[in-house]
């Protein structure tokens, strides 16, 4: 055997580990960035494809995504309180609003969901036109990103429970801070494209 | 040795002479322009071309390790001058090469009326599974795989199609444009002599695509009257129910020559319809209806996602496979 | 519902074309390769190696090693493919109809363009950049190495679903890029569409995780010293083609997606009627596609770069403008998509700027082949293999381009479209520039990876019969398109003239067949050569190369530098190598320190399997399989993040004992032959 096992603190990654890793992290955010933008395009170019159906902006009912709109940013500013908790190394502060933003990202998911049930339930599923694919794929997709993160959020708060905060955790809340605020303004200029402009 | 060069040269001889290379023999004044336009760019770029394929066959030659002759200069890495040469003489070709292209661009536009006098004959082209329908709007007639035209009249073609996509190109008369379903793109052309030349769908569209082939013949004035007056005694008429028929996928048996059919009068408007067809409700095509169930209210979720639509429509497509390829074989 | 649909899907024994001879023979064929493989790893007794030294491996080196087995093996069954329609094209003329329908001869020029474009010259590219770049900017591995492992395995499933495709059900028949609406549920009903889908999805994420695996290694993980400005031409060239990765594959990723929701939740963003565009997912598709080209070339030309200084022992001439000329072209690669398709009806305008787009980029193309004409001037050319590859690519290149610029007027552009004209062109500017690059690329690092070089002279042969058969197989296309002959065509008439030029053709692929055996017995050959004099490479720079990778010894150890190497100049290492002769040959080293590595890990292997399990479910509509693909591969992610045993140490004596034994190679060969020493330690580490 030519190899040691290494000591606890090697564990740790070089310090310009670090760095590389979230730079990468950050190639990956812009990496979605351009799904997202092809999928507005493809939504300003289909929005008016409604074959005979009735405009987009007839279907929203604007009050109602307002709220998913404040439920989502707030639990941005959740989070944020998290990761201030997080540099001060308070484990169970960090847990509890881990746990707030969980239940705001989940509410809004849920109330996405109930969007797409009575659209869907009204007869203007996603097979009636080019315009509502692209609706149900633009606003699916960013609703996909959210469910995908509140599970990485799930394994999160495992984590910080079981290992409590270190290096490795505190990467990762990192990581998990920058997508979530990511998905955050994704839906800023969703609600704005798709739900305001088509209103307005 | 010698015999085998003979034997070469010969067959080279044959090979050039045994083509007709279409491109280079334009008949029609766009085509012509294209021609000379693919000359033109050619041999601008053989400016910079030529040096470069001499400088790699010289250079790897003179200065290769057993040269002793050849000056080895390892520090020369870094020359202004050359370097705004290797910048500009590029540049400046593509300069004149972009005017050219703009030039170019603009005049032999296809959708671009021609410089010429006389009304242009429009002639509607409809791409169906796997053949091309030829409508003429003003004589009221209409063709399978065959088109005739005038000489020196120009003609515009108005094309769609109501299957994928194909492109229609008549290489001997102007380069293509695609044919899309429920848009309507148009080429102008203009013949300059009377023949008959090849014209084809140029961009791959399934099974039938290889046969989808057709004939333009190119004749007088006269000769083109006489055409249409035979063509309006046809006993076949192209109603909407004829258009359905035909319309639907069939191969060419690509040992015979292509099918060819003639109508003595077309439903009103079918051109539009065909269109329009794609664009309404209520008109959709068969086949598009089939695949997708507009209304999924009734149907459960699950259904719907795992494919069921998809299940049917492959029933339904096999199902008009076998018909068109029954229909074909009988 | 039956149980039958329940356990299977829609796959049942009818899938399998029993009844066709070809496809039947072919499947055999390759069951009986695969009994082989699986068998001899029983006999051998090799199965843990094989898991524990490969499919687990995370090391760059050995990544690359295997991404560039699965090149090979692909270019082979595209070449299959190739030499199908040739011989079909040429079979094919007046009352004969060739041996191959056209259902199958469609599905044929489908997977030859999907083959070699994601499953060829993809993994030969992620291949070279993984065997050179960690070593040529002086990293110890890649960013990300266990990513790195993640990648090569989504493409191998991949590849295995294209090739699973020609057995079970068929492949898609819609071209390679699966234009709508031929390819939408209506015009494509069956499995084909969907194993394309999911092929090019897997190995499309597969790929961009790479890119971003790289993007990274470069601009963070250089060699103290090593500024931008110092970066190997190779390494620029990789980074280019990486940051085009990170920008294009989410296109397509996307646009397929897409394609899929139409095709199996009924949606329409391409379909004819209900407001869908088709001309949408081909305006989408080319805008990762244009770029996609560059991402293949621009690697090609980082090793032109290295191999005509490192052959001409002349620096490169003009570094600054070749790199600004890459830059420039990485920019300009979003900029051209439209000049697929002018014969859509975009209008003039459109089309006039789109086409002097594309010509812009023919000048920092063009300054690129100056700057190496100049720097073979005045040089002292060795011809290695590696240098005459890159002399065919000159002049084959110029050749390629000119049709290609050609082609960027859009008047001459509507004759020559859709034609085999363009079929000559972008094989000119593929084969001549893409594959000819990776060739010498892989001939060039040949020694670095295994220790060994390859035998010169079946070197020389296969590329003479590749020279030589490309032009006889594609100068011919260029004369039939402009006869007028369009592309994918499975049977023309006699009188079309077609039929002595597809002949000819036929004759270069016979030709460049034969320099593909001759490259096959040229690997066979050297390895049973690879420890006589002449072959094994003892010094670790068996070319007189300049970059950092020749500074350590061949095959270059596990852990790549034992002392992470300083940067002052451009050629690194040929700095080094003058001021050690200027030293009188002696280098003072410092001591050995322990080295810190990561672990291997099967995480990769895993995750990867599931993704073809799941693609291939979805392909087959295998509900309970589309469950076990997905929870698998969310469980093995989740497991990765509590594993906590990801690294250990190669001690500092080990590193000495390699380090010292490698450098005393040079004086044992005994018997024209040298012990077969340490090549496994090195390779693998002492286990």
């Amino acid at each position: 055997m030519t190899s040691s096992s290494p000591t606890a603190q090697a564990h740790e990654h070089h310090h310009n580990q670090d760095d590389v890793d979230i730079f990468g992290f950050w190639l990956y955010i812009l990496s979605d960035c351009i799904l997202f933008a092809t999928l507005f395009t493809t939504f300003a170019v289909l929005q008016h494809n409604t074959f005979g159906g009735p405009a987009l902006k007839a279907l929203f009912n604007l009050p109602y995504v307002l709220a998913e709109t404040l439920a989502l940013l707030f639990s941005s500013f959740t989070y944020g309180i998290a990761m201030i908790c997080h540099y001060r190394r308070k484990r169970n502060q960090v847990l509890f609003w881990l746990g707030l933003t969980f239940i705001l990202g989940v509410s809004f998911v849920a109330m996405e969901l109930n969007e797409f049930a009575s659209l869907y339930h009204e007869g203007h599923g996603w097979q009636t036109s080019a315009a509502m694919s692209s609706f149900f794929t633009l606003v699916g997709t960013h609703g996909l990103h959210v469910s995908i993160g509140l599970f990485w959020m799930l394994n999160m708060m495992y984590q910080v429970m079981r290992y409590g905060i270190n290096g490795t955790t505190s990467r990762r809340l990192t990581y998990l801070g920058i997508f979530w605020h990511f998905l955050d303004i994704v839906w800023i200029f969703l609600f704005t494209i798709v739900y305001l402009m088509g209103a307005v | 040795m010698k015999k085998l060069r003979y034997l070469l040269l010969a067959s080279v001889t044959l090979l050039i002479s045994g083509c007709k290379v279409a491109m280079l023999d334009p008949k029609g004044v766009i085509a012509a322009s294209e021609k000379s336009l693919l000359i033109d760019s050619t041999l601008l770029m053989l400016i910079v071309v030529i040096p470069v394929v001499l400088m790699s066959l010289y250079f790897a030659w003179r200065f290769r390790e057993s040269n002793r002759k050849a000056k080895y200069s390892p520090g020369w890495t870094h020359s202004n001058t050359l370097e705004l040469i290797c910048w500009a003489v590029p540049g400046v070709i593509i300069v004149i090469l972009a005017i050219i292209t703009w030039v170019s661009s603009h005049t032999l536009d296809p959708y671009r009326p021609l410089d010429v006098k006389g009304k242009p004959l429009v002639i509607q082209a409809i791409a169906l599974d796997w053949k091309w329908l030829f409508i003429y709007p003003e004589q009221q007639i209409a063709a399978v795989n065959f088109v005739q035209i005038p000489v020196n009249q120009p003609v515009r073609f108005e094309i769609t199609a109501d299957a994928p996509m194909n492109s229609l190109e008549i290489p001997q008369l102007a380069g293509q444009i695609y044919a899309m379903a429920g848009m309507r793109t148009k080429l102008n052309l203009m013949a300059t002599e009377d023949g008959l030349y090849d014209g084809m769908s140029a961009n791959f569209s399934g099974d039938g695509f290889s046969n989808m082939r057709f004939k333009v013949k190119v004749t007088s004035k006269k000769a083109f009257q006489v055409w249409v007056k035979t063509m309006q005694h046809s006993p076949n008429q192209l109603s909407i129910d004829a258009y359905k028929q035909l319309a639907k996928p069939s191969l060419a048996e690509p040992v015979n020559d292509i099918p060819v059919a003639y109508y003595s009068s077309v439903a009103k408007d079918l051109f539009t319809k065909v269109i329009l067809m794609y664009k309404k409700p209520g008109m959709t095509n068969l086949r598009e209806t089939l695949a997708k169930s507009a209304n999924g209210k009734t149907k459960p979720l699950r259904e719907l996602v795992m494919g069921d639509a998809t299940r049917k429509a492959q029933l339904a497509h096999k199902a008009q496979k076998t018909k068109a390829a029954n229909h074909t074989s009988a | 519902m039956t149980l039958q649909h329940a356990l299977l899907g829609d796959l049942s024994l009818n899938s399998i074309p029993f009844n066709i001879p070809i496809i039947r023979d072919a499947g055999i064929f390759m069951g009986l390769i695969a009994l082989v493989v699986i068998g001899s790893l029983f006999y051998f007794k090799k199965w843990t190696y094989l898991w524990k030294e490969w499919l687990t491996s995370i090391d760059h080196k050995k990544i690359g090693i295997m991404y560039i087995i699965l090149a090979m093996v692909m270019l082979l069954r595209g070449f299959v493919d190739a030499v199908m329609m040739r011989s079909q094209q040429a079979l094919s003329v007046g009352h004969s109809m060739g041996y191959l329908p056209p259902e199958h001869f469609n599905q044929i020029f489908t997977a030859h363009g999907v083959i070699m474009i994601f499953f060829m010259a993809m993994p030969l590219m992620f291949g070279l950049l993984n065997l050179a770049v960690p070593l040529q900017i002086g990293a110890r591995d890649v960013a990300f190495p266990y990513l790195n492992s993640l990648s090569l395995w989504l493409t191998v499933v991949s590849a295995m679903l294209v090739n699973i495709s020609l057995i079970v059900g068929k492949f898609a028949a819609t071209g390679w890029l699966a234009y709508p609406p031929l390819s939408d549920i209506v015009y494509s009903p069956g499995v084909g569409v969907d194993y394309y889908i999911w092929a090019l999805q897997i190995s499309g994420i597969g790929s961009l995780l790479s890119g971003i695996n790289f993007t990274a290694t470069i601009l963070k993980m250089r060699a103290p010293g090593m500024t931008m400005m110092k970066l190997p031409v190779f390494s620029w060239a990789a980074l280019c083609a990486m940051i085009l990765v990170v920008l294009a594959f989410p296109i397509l990723t996307a646009t397929l997606g897409m394609l899929f929701l139409d095709r199996f939740m009924g949606m329409h963003f391409f379909t004819n009627a209900f407001g869908g565009n088709p001309m949408l997912y081909i305006n989408m598709i080319w805008a990762w596609g244009h770029p996609e080209v560059y991402i293949l070339i621009l690697p090609a030309f980082g090793v032109f770069s290295e191999v005509v200084a490192t052959f001409c022992k002349k620096p490169l001439f003009g570094y600054t403008s070749m790199i600004w000329a890459t830059i420039v072209i990485t920019f300009l690669a979003f900029a051209v998509w439209l000049h697929h398709f002018f014969t859509m009806g975009s209008g003039a305008d459109v089309n006039a700027f789109f086409g002097i787009a594309t010509m812009i980029i023919a000048v920092p193309t063009g300054v690129k082949i100056f700057n190496w004409l100049f720097t073979m001037f005045r040089g002292k050319i060795t011809y290695s293999m590696p240098m005459l590859w890159t002399i065919g690519f000159l002049v084959t290149f110029a050749i390629g381009g000119m049709t290609g610029v050609l082609m960027s007027v859009p008047a001459v552009d509507f004759q020559v479209h859709n034609s085999v004209f363009l079929v000559a062109h972008f094989h000119n500017v593929i084969i001549g520039g893409v594959v000819f690059g990776y060739f010498a690329g892989l001939t060039y690092w040949f020694p670095k990876t295994f220790g060994f070089k390859l035998n010169e002279k079946l070197g020389r042969a296969s590329f003479w019969c590749w020279l030589v058969g490309f032009y006889v197989a594609f100068m011919p296309l260029y004369v039939l398109g402009l006869m007028g002959m369009t592309r994918r065509l499975d049977h023309y008439s006699l009188a079309s003239g077609f039929h002595p030029w597809l002949m000819v053709a036929a004759a270069g692929t016979a030709l460049v067949g034969l320099g593909v055996f001759f490259q096959i017995l040229q690997l066979f050959v050297s390895i049973k050569n690879r420890n006589r004099v002449g072959y094994r490479d003892v010094t670790g720079d068996p070319w007189g190369g300049r970059t950092l990778e020749w500074s350590m010894p061949s095959p270059a150890p596990f852990y790549n530098f034992a002392h992470t190497p300083t940067v002052t100049t451009r050629d690194a290492f040929w700095t080094m190598k003058q001021a050690r002769e200027a030293n009188g040959g002696q280098v003072s080293k410092p001591a050995y320190t322990d080295i810190h590595m990561p672990k291997n890990t099967g995480v990769g292997f895993i995750i990867a399997m599931f993704a073809g399990l799941f693609g291939f479910a979805m392909t087959w509509h295998i509900e309970w399989m589309i469950a076990v693909g997905l929870i698998g591969i969310v469980v093995t992610v989740i497991a990765r993040t509590f594993n906590r045993d990801i690294d250990y140490y190669v001690k500092a004596d080990e590193v000495e004992r390699i380090e010292t034994a490698c450098a005393n190679l040079a004086t044992q060969a005994r018997d024209d032959k040298y012990p077969v020493l340490n090549t496994n330690e090195l390779l693998h580490g002492a286990k």
